[in-house]
């Protein structure tokens, strides 16, 4: 299995998925980033982020039901899957054992 | 309203996304849409639209190229399928692309003539421009307006001078006849125009030799392409030297290509100048300034920003101004006939054109497209019978998911293939009996194969036909409720058959519309062929005297041939027996009318002229060669007597304009000498006892010896007494033969119509009937098994159609009636329409129906019950 990267928007699109569990789906995630990030981020970033991590295999999806609110259009669900977490976790140990090595200097 | 996402960046959006994303996105956008529509409605219908147009990337892109996968294998089964149904019900295939086939053959030929017709005289490059001037008069006595295209030498004069600024050109010019044409022991007879040089611009004449000025010798001839090669072969034709009715020589200035055969012009062979005939022509110049003469034709050329309308408004006082002639007491109007009414308005009502061949063009048109329709009904009616055999298959079709248009278009498919195959056939069809309805029309047409605009023709009329002949089965068809048909139950009512019924009731009404139109024109022509002539025309030949040669000869000729033994007598006349020419007007007569028309039909005949041909007499006498004053006495018919208002015209006095005084001294039946439709003309017979005016031999051949025998004889006569005329003989006979030919030729269409219809409309009932006795095998067998004997049976499944073809032969009649009432209303002389025409046709279409169908009939009357009761 080719090892897979993820850009930087990806993870944290990732990151949202895991978060917001089973009630992760487009605009959700979209808030929550403007959330954190404090800036206007594209719907449209937001969907091509989620195809390619789906097409990874770090994500699946689920369609939901049809609400009166979306113009009659179903919303698709996005669940992180085991890959995705081991991919979540191996970048957090990753930059975890890198920022540990940072000498201990005080920036005043 | 306002919370919905703008329109046409959704639109966008649906067309060109992935459909498996579309649900997702959509919903999405919609929802951001929405909440921020709240606050920035404005905002966020841009904020929208820009998101829209961010997904416009490959990987939300729906694949274009795979849109609508395996089409190509459904076509392929679509035409496999029809090509399956087509062989396996081979019977029906035939009658439908049979009968297809022979209505489209039918309406091809007819698109050709009626292409034909229209396309007269249209070779000319100033076809729009081009016309002839013509007089219509309103004769007060009779209330009647007549008119002629010969009109007065100096009317010409008047409209090169006075009206100069509307004509481009106002030519001179003498009758279309026949002349006869020496060049050195060569002698032929060909059709010409005495007419002023500029001929040669309006016509628009294609010089291949020789300018366009070659006319402007008065003693010039220009030649077309063919006689010059029939009189000179390879030889170059150019100052070759020719001698017109051995009178005047001209020499050779010009060749140009032949006219189209389908133009006024296409007959004539050569043009001189009108010049060269006035000059052998000395009465010519005494009419320069008689307005009473009318014998000559002018030709104009208007200029294009002229209407002819202004033209005739000018023109039409051009006999009394810009001079007063006090000399014409009738009151005549010029008028302009352009060009484009000289061949389809060729008859005149109240001396306006009005009506002629187009007459044709619009019947025939119609048939045609009857004809075709008719075609087109078989194939309905075949169609949507037989669809209960394929209503499973609709079913099944339906059921496992094709859709109602795909449905249709499969259907419409089968009826292409069908029209094509039938198309193909009648491409065979027609060229196989081209010369045939070429002899039959008279024309010379073949199929335009390297026409592009006859192959697009073709293709609009096959696309047309196969459209009208499959929209209904396929409407029909593809209407069917799948559980229905699956269950067997597609019997919609006693309404189903309907629309078939309508149909056959509609195609016998047209077939006995066009039965009934062939009887009562072959009617007419019959009635107008047994009119009384007046005379006898049985063995007289007449034949031209066209040669200088002939003076002083002809009592000379009579004697040699009355000496043969094969000639019962000969006589001179001013115009053949055939048709009346010379119509002199200005007669006076005691207790005339002063505002009565005073205009005669005037022939002059030799002694012995009347006894020869038969005319009956049946007052007074005739010419005596006895009394020396019979050379001022006449011999008037029986209109003209009639029209004197005399009590007893025998021993009056009439006098020419002149101021000659002739005494009547008999009175003949009429003569039909014109057109054998119309009442005779008012004649008048003058003795020409020194043959000043003959211009026509006539011959009777002695009965007990025939034709064969006797020509050879009479031309050796001529030969020898007069060696430079051309013996170019005609059967009074045949000249008057040809005057129905006109009428022959469309009771011969008519026919040949009547009998396609019929026997389409017949082909049709043979599928049916055969359908329908397919589908009702079962219950025939029943019906036999309980006792039903074949006569019970035949009339079972006759009585059906019977009562159509009786429903349409009801509607028929009226309609019949109508149209043929008006097209008898144009003859004078006319048959009357009697009943037994509609009743003979009624029951001829009953017999020729029940034979059809009784086939059928009796076939299935007679089938073994145990056969057709066993089969499950």
């Amino acid at each position: 299995m080719t090892q897979h990267s993820l850009g930087e928007f990806e993870e944290l699109v990732l990151l949202m998925v895991a978060a917001l569990h089973d009630e992760a789906y487009g605009v959700v995630i979209l808030e929550g980033l403007e959330e954190k990030l404090k800036k206007k981020v594209n719907i449209s970033a937001v969907h091509v982020a989620l195809k390619r991590i789906e097409d990874k295999g770090f994500v699946k999806s689920r369609m939901g039901g049809i609400t009166e609110d979306r113009g009659g259009r179903r919303k698709k669900f996005y669940v992180i899957t085991a890959l995705g977490k081991r991919m979540l976790d191996a970048q957090y140990d990753l930059r975890n054992s890198i920022y540990k090595q940072i000498p201990k200097i005080s920036f005043g | 309203m306002k919370n919905n996402p703008p329109k046409r960046p959704l639109q966008f959006l649906r067309w060109f996304c992935r459909e498996d994303y579309l649900d997702e996105i959509e919903g999405d956008l919609t929802e951001v849409f929405i909440k921020q529509a709240e606050t920035h409605p404005r905002k966020a219908k841009w904020k929208f639209a820009w998101s829209v147009i961010k997904y416009f990337r490959p990987e939300f892109l729906k694949s274009f190229k795979n849109h609508q996968p395996n089409a190509y294998g459904m076509y392929k089964s679509y035409f496999k399928i029809g090509w399956r149904n087509l062989v396996r019900n081979n019977g029906y295939s035939v009658i439908n692309i049979g009968g297809l086939a022979i209505g489209m053959a039918v309406a091809m030929f007819i698109g050709l003539w009626v292409n034909d017709e229209i396309s007269f005289n249209k070779n000319h490059t100033n076809y729009a421009d081009i016309a002839q001037v013509r007089y219509s008069n309103f004769d007060q006595s009779t209330h009647t307006t007549g008119g002629s295209d010969g009109v007065p030498l100096p009317m010409g004069a008047v409209l090169k001078d006075t009206y100069k600024q509307n004509f481009k050109h106002v030519l001179m010019a003498w009758w279309l006849g026949d002349y006869s044409l020496t060049a050195g022991e060569n002698q032929l007879t060909a059709k010409g125009e005495f007419i002023e040089p500029e001929v040669i611009d309006m016509l628009s004449l294609k010089m291949l030799r020789g300018s366009n000025h070659a006319l402007a010798d008065p003693h010039s001839i220009i030649l077309s392409q063919t006689l010059a090669e029939t009189i000179f072969g390879a030889t170059d034709p150019i100052n070759k030297t020719l001698r017109i009715d051995n009178n005047f020589d001209v020499k050779v200035t010009g060749v140009y290509e032949d006219l189209p055969r389908n133009s006024k012009f296409g007959e004539v062979h050569f043009f001189s100048p009108w010049d060269l005939w006035v000059s052998a022509n000395n009465w010519i110049k005494d009419s320069a300034n008689d307005w009473n003469n009318s014998s000559f034709n002018i030709y104009i050329q208007k200029h294009p920003h002229v209407s002819y309308e202004g033209i005739d408004n000018a023109i039409k006082d051009i006999y009394y101004k810009p001079v007063a002639r006090a000399d014409i007491n009738h009151k005549k109007v010029a008028l302009l006939y352009p060009m484009s009414q000289w061949h389809l308005y060729s008859e005149f009502k109240d001396g306006r054109p009005a009506g002629g061949r187009i007459t044709f063009v619009w019947l025939f048109g119609t048939v045609g497209f009857f004809v075709l329709f008719l075609a087109c009904i078989n194939f309905m009616n075949l169609s949507t019978a037989r669809s209960e055999k394929r209503a499973k298959e609709v079913g099944i079709r339906k059921a496992i998911g094709s859709a109602k248009e795909a449905l249709i278009f499969q259907f419409l498919i089968e009826s292409f293939l069908v029209v094509l195959l039938a198309f193909v056939l009648t491409l065979i069809l027609v060229t196989i009996s081209f010369p045939w309805f070429n002899e039959l029309a008279g024309k010379k047409l073949s199929i335009p194969f390297t026409n592009p605009i006859f192959w697009l023709a073709s293709l609009t009329f096959v696309t047309l036909t196969g459209f009208l002949a499959g929209l209904y089965p396929s409407f029909y068809l593809s209407t069917f409720q799948p559980v229905k048909v699956l269950k067997g139950a597609i019997r919609v009512g006693r309404f189903a058959s309907l629309p078939r019924k309508v149909l056959v009731v509609v195609q016998f009404t047209v077939s006995v519309v066009l039965i009934i139109g062939t009887i009562l024109v072959y009617q007419q022509i019959q009635y107008a062929s047994n009119r009384p002539i007046g005379y006898n025309r049985e063995g007289l030949l007449t034949l031209p005297i066209n040669d200088p040669g002939y003076k002083g000869k002809p009592d000379v000729i009579k004697n040699e041939l009355l000496n043969t033994g094969v000639v019962e007598d000969m006589a001179l006349s001013s115009n053949t027996m055939t048709k009346s020419n010379r119509h002199l007007s200005g007669f006076n007569w005691p207790g005339k009318d002063p505002e009565k028309e005073a205009s005669f039909n005037c022939v002059d005949v030799s002694y012995g002229f009347g006894k020869m041909v038969g005319w009956q007499i049946i007052a007074g006498r005739d010419f005596s060669e006895a009394l020396s004053t019979d050379s001022t006495t006449i011999i008037i018919n029986e209109t003209a007597a009639t029209y004197l208002n005399l009590k007893n015209p025998i021993g009056e006095f009439i006098t020419t304009r002149g101021g000659q005084s002739l005494q009547i001294v008999g009175v003949v039946k009429d003569m039909v000498m014109d057109s054998p439709y119309e009442p005779v003309k008012r004649g008048i017979y003058f003795l020409d006892k020194n043959y000043v005016a003959a211009r026509q031999i006539i011959i009777k051949i002695n009965p007990t010896v025939s034709a064969a025998e006797a020509l050879p004889e009479i031309e050796a006569i001529f030969k020898k007494i007069v060696p430079s005329a051309s013996f170019d003989y005609k059967f009074v006979d045949d000249l008057y033969a040809n005057k129905f030919s006109q009428e022959q030729r469309i009771g011969k269409l008519a026919t040949f119509f009547a009998i396609l219809a019929i026997f389409i409309s017949c082909l049709g009932l043979i599928g049916l009937a055969s359908f329908i006795a397919e589908q009702r095998t079962k219950e025939i067998g029943v019906r036999k098994i309980l006792g039903a004997t074949v006569t019970n049976l035949w009339q079972m499944l006759c009585k059906d159609f019977v009562t159509l073809i009786m429903i349409s032969c009801l509607i028929a009649t009226p309609i019949a009636y109508s149209l043929m009432n008006g097209w008898l209303q144009k003859y004078t002389y006319r048959t009357e329409i009697s009943w037994w025409v509609f009743v003979a046709t009624a029951l001829g279409t009953f017999c020729i129906t029940l034979l059809t169908i009784s086939y059928q009939a009796v076939k299935a009357a007679r089938m073994n019950p145990v056969n057709s009761l066993k089969s499950e």
